[in-house]
C-alpha cells in the first residue's frame, strides 16, 4: 500500500476558498458583515416598550398634584359639534373664562377614538405633551390602553365637588374606570335602532328586525366591533358585561349569517346618518345623538331601544399625564357639572348629560322661551333619547372591560365579520 | 474636488430625506414585522417569521383582492385613458394645454371630497338612479353604492390622470414624420396605429401602470367609501392592524408583503414588456 502523494495546493483548496486563499478577510468583506450585522442590532433594539403598571395607590393623585399650579391657560380636545356653538363663539367655555380667568384654546382634533389614539399614543409613550390638556375619551378599548399604559393623571377627586355633588350615582364609578379614578363623564348616548319609516312599515321593537331577510341590502350595522359585538349578544339574549368567549363565538356566528344572508348593506362608521337619510339603508344600529339631530331638523326618522336591550356609551373627560395645564383642566372639569352649565352643553350636543338635574332645568329654560326656542327646548326636555326612561335605562348595557389578552381574542372572533 | 463634491451636494437634500423619511421608518418596520407581543406588555423581538404567514393566510383574501381591484382598475384607466391622450396628442391642435388643465382639473378637489361625491350621485335614490328605477329601467333594489364595480370605477376614477398625462407625453413625442413615413410605404391606418404609434407610446403605458397599480393596490379611501363588507381591501386592514388594534407585527408584515408582492409583479411585467429597466422607462 501506496501513500499517495500528499499535494498540499490541493487540500488548500479543498479547505478554502480559491480566490482569497488563506488570506484574511477583506475590507469590503468586513464592512459587508459590518453592515449586516449593524442591520441585525438595529432590528434587535427596535423593540417597543410597553409599560403596564399596577392600579395606583391613593396616594398617586396627591403626588401627581402636589408640584402643579394653575396657569390661567387650558387647551381642550374634542369631538366636533360635541359643546354648544353660537356662531364661531362657545358660549359655555367664555362664561368658564370670565368665572375662573382661564383662557381656553378649544379645538375638535377627535373624529374617531382608534385614529386619534394612534396619534397621541407615540408622545404620551415618550412622556411628550400631546398639545392638549384635556380630552374627550369614549369608554373603550383605547381609554382602557390609556389607563393600563399609565397614559392619564389621576383625578384629585377633593377638586371636584361639583362632580361629586351633581353626578347622576349610575354615572359614577363606572366598570371601565372604578372609583373615577382617571375619568368623569363629558356625555353618554345610546346605540340603538333607528329606521326611516317611509320604507318601513309598523314600528320596529327588536334587533330581531336587523336579521329580516325582508330588508335584504337595506340594514346598516356598525363597524366598531364592540358595536357590533354587543348586538350579536343582544340578539341571543346574553348580557355582554357577563359573557364569555364561547358566547362571542356564538354571537359571530349570527353576525355572519346576517353578513352572507346579503343582509348587511355595509357597516359604517359614522357615515351611516347619510346613508339613511338618502334612503341606502332603511334600517341601522344608531348613535341616539346623531338621530337625535336629524329629528330636530325635522327628518321622519325613528329611533327605539330594542327590547333585547341596547348598549350605553360614555365619552369621558380626561388628563393626560404629560398636560402642562393640569389644574385648569381640572377645574373645568369640575365646571361643567353644575346644572345650569351642564343643561347648556346638553340643549345643544343633544345627547345623554350625567347631571340629572339638567332635565329641570331645560324645562325652566322652556317655560321662559318663546316661538321656535320654547318648541326646540321642549323636545329636547321631553325627548326618551336625551333623558332615557327607567324601562330604556333598565334595557342598556355598557361594553364589556376587556384585558389586552381577551381583546386580541374579541378582535379575532368579530373583526372578520365587519372586515369581511 | 469641487467637480467632484457637487453632484453628492446636490443629492444631499433628497438623500437625507429619504434616508431619515423612508429607509430608518423601513428598517424599524421590518423589526417589528417580526416581534411578539401587545400595546400594553410591549413587543418583544423574537424574529418570528411566521407573523408573515399568519398574516398572508388570514388575509389572502382581501391581500388577492387588492391585486385583482388593482388591475382592473388599471385595465380600465387605460381604456379610458389612452384614447383621450391620443386625441389630445395629435387632435387638439393649439388647445392642448387647456385639455391638459380640464384633466387635471379634479385633482384641485380633495381626494377624499370627489369620492364623497360619488356616494351623492350614486345614492339608491339618488340624481342618477331614481329616475331610471321611475322609468322601470332598473330593478327597485338595483344598487351601486358597495359593490365591486363601485370601488373599481372610484379607483380608475382617482388615479385617470395618472394614466393620461405619461401616454400623453409619449405619444406627444411619436415623430410626425415617421407615422407619414408608415403611409409611404403603404401602411394602412390601422398598421401605422398598431406598428409604429402603439410601440412608441408603450414605455408611457408602462409609467402609467406604475403610477396607478402600485397606489390603487395599496388604497383604501375607496374600498371604505364606495365599498361595502365584500369589498374590504389589504389597505383597510392594515389600517385597521395599525390604528385600531395596535398589532404593529401583523401590520408591518401585511405592509411587507404588499410591498414585496408590487416590486416582484412590477419586475416580471417589465421583463415581459422587454423593458429591461424600470426606472429608464418610468423617466422616459
Amino acid at each position: 500500500m501506496t501513500t499517495p502523494p500528499r499535494d498540499l495546493a490541493f487540500l488548500r483548496g479543498l479547505t478554502q476558498s480559491r480566490s482569497r486563499g488563506g488570506a484574511p478577510i477583506t475590507r469590503r468583506d468586513a464592512l459587508r458583515v459590518g453592515g449586516l450585522s449593524a442591520a441585525a442590532l438595529a432590528l434587535a433594539a427596535c423593540g417597543v416598550q410597553g409599560k403596564k403598571v399596577a392600579p395606583p395607590a391613593p396616594s398617586a393623585a396627591a403626588g401627581y398634584w402636589a408640584d402643579k399650579t394653575k396657569h390661567g391657560t387650558l387647551r381642550f380636545a374634542n369631538w366636533p359639534l360635541y359643546i354648544d356653538k353660537d356662531g364661531k363663539r362657545y358660549p359655555t367655555l367664555e362664561k368658564f373664562t370670565k368665572d375662573t380667568g382661564i383662557q381656553v384654546t378649544y379645538q375638535e382634533p377627535i373624529q374617531e377614538m382608534s385614529t386619534w389614539f394612534g396619534k397621541i399614543q407615540p408622545q404620551l409613550a415618550a412622556g411628550q405633551d400631546i398639545g392638549y390638556d384635556l380630552m374627550v375619551m369614549t369608554n373603550g378599548f383605547q381609554l382602557g390602553k390609556a389607563i393600563a399604559l399609565d397614559y392619564l393623571a389621576p383625578l384629585d377627586l377633593a377638586k371636584l365637588p361639583n362632580f361629586t355633588a351633581n353626578a347622576g350615582d349610575k354615572y359614577k364609578n363606572p366598570s371601565y374606570d372604578p372609583g373615577n379614578v382617571y375619568t368623569v363623564p363629558w356625555q353618554s348616548g345610546l346605540t340603538g335602532i333607528a329606521y326611516n319609516p317611509k320604507y318601513i312599515d309598523g314600528e320596529i321593537t327588536s334587533i330581531q328586525d336587523l336579521w329580516n331577510p325582508k330588508y335584504k341590502g337595506k340594514v346598516g350595522m356598525l363597524a366598531d366591533t364592540q358595536e357590533v359585538a354587543n348586538f350579536g349578544l343582544f340578539l341571543l339574549g346574553i348580557d355582554p358585561d357577563k359573557s364569555v368567549q364561547a358566547d362571542w363565538e356564538k354571537a359571530a356566528q349570527k353576525l355572519q349569517e346576517q353578513r352572507d344572508a346579503g343582509i348587511v348593506r355595509k357597516y359604517y362608521e359614522n357615515d351611516y346618518v347619510d346613508a339613511l337619510v338618502r334612503g341606502d339603508i332603511w334600517i341601522c344600529m344608531a348613535w341616539s345623538g346623531d338621530i337625535y339631530q336629524q329629528l330636530a331638523e325635522g327628518k321622519n326618522l325613528k329611533f327605539v331601544v330594542p327590547q333585547e336591550g341596547a348598549t350605553i356609551w360614555t365619552d369621558n373627560l380626561c388628563i393626560p399625564k404629560t398636560s402642562q395645564n393640569p389644574v385648569d383642566a381640572l377645574a373645568l372639569m369640575d365646571y361643567i357639572y353644575q346644572p345650569e352649565i351642564a343643561a347648556k352643553i346638553a340643549e345643544y350636543v343633544t345627547y345623554i348629560t350625567p347631571v340629572p338635574a339638567v332635565q329641570d332645568v331645560i324645562k325652566a329654560d322652556a317655560a321662559k322661551a318663546t316661538g321656535e326656542d320654547k318648541k326646540a327646548l321642549e323636545l329636547a326636555a321631553n325627548s326618551p333619547l336625551i333623558f332615557p326612561s327607567d324601562s330604556d335605562l333598565a334595557k342598556l348595557r355598557t361594553y364589556k372591560v376587556l384585558t389586552p389578552a381577551e381583546e386580541k381574542v374579541f378582535e379575532g372572533i368579530f373583526q372578520p365579520i365587519t372586515q369581511g | 474636488m469641487r467637480r467632484k463634491i457637487a453632484p453628492y451636494l446636490l443629492i444631499l437634500p433628497g438623500g437625507l430625506w429619504l434616508v431619515i423619511f423612508l429607509v430608518v421608518p423601513l428598517v424599524f418596520m421590518a423589526s417589528v414585522s417580526t416581534q411578539e407581543g401587545d400595546i400594553v406588555n410591549g413587543f418583544v423581538q423574537t424574529f418570528r417569521l411566521a407573523n408573515y404567514t399568519d398574516a398572508l393566510v388570514e388575509f389572502k383574501t382581501q391581500f388577492l383582492r387588492s391585486v385583482g381591484y388593482g388591475l382592473a382598475g388599471t385595465v380600465l384607466t387605460i381604456a379610458l385613458a389612452y384614447p383621450v391622450a391620443y386625441w389630445i396628442a395629435f387632435k387638439a391642435g393649439a388647445r392642448k394645454s387647456t385639455y391638459l388643465l380640464l384633466v387635471l382639473l379634479p385633482f384641485f378637489v380633495s381626494f377624499v371630497l370627489r369620492t364623497v361625491s360619488w356616494k351623492f350621485l350614486l345614492a339608491d335614490d339618488g340624481i342618477l338612479l331614481q329616475p331610471l328605477k321611475g322609468l322601470g329601467l332598473l330593478p327597485a333594489d338595483f344598487h351601486v353604492l358597495q359593490t365591486t364595480a363601485a370601488v373599481i370605477g372610484g379607483l380608475a376614477y382617482n388615479y385617470l390622470p395618472f394614466m393620461i398625462l405619461p401616454i400623453y407625453v409619449a405619444l406627444e413625442r411619436v415623430d410626425p414624420r415617421v407615422v407619414e413615413a408608415s403611409y409611404d410605404l403603404y401602411a394602412s391606418r390601422r398598421d401605422s396605429f398598431t406598428k409604429i404609434v402603439l410601440p412608441l407610446s408603450l414605455p408611457g403605458v408602462f409609467a402609467g401602470v406604475l403610477m396607478t397599480f402600485v397606489p390603487m393596490t395599496s388604497d383604501y379611501v375607496n374600498a371604505s367609501i364606495l365599498g361595502g363588507p365584500a369589498n374590504t381591501m389589504i389597505g383597510n386592514i392594515i389600517q385597521t392592524e395599525y390604528l385600531v388594534n395596535n398589532d404593529y407585527p401583523v401590520g408591518g408584515a401585511l405592509s411587507f408583503t404588499l410591498m414585496a408582492a408590487m416590486l416582484i409583479g412590477i419586475f416580471v411585467y417589465a421583463k415581459a414588456l422587454g423593458t429591461e429597466n424600470v426606472l429608464e422607462a418610468a423617466a422616459r
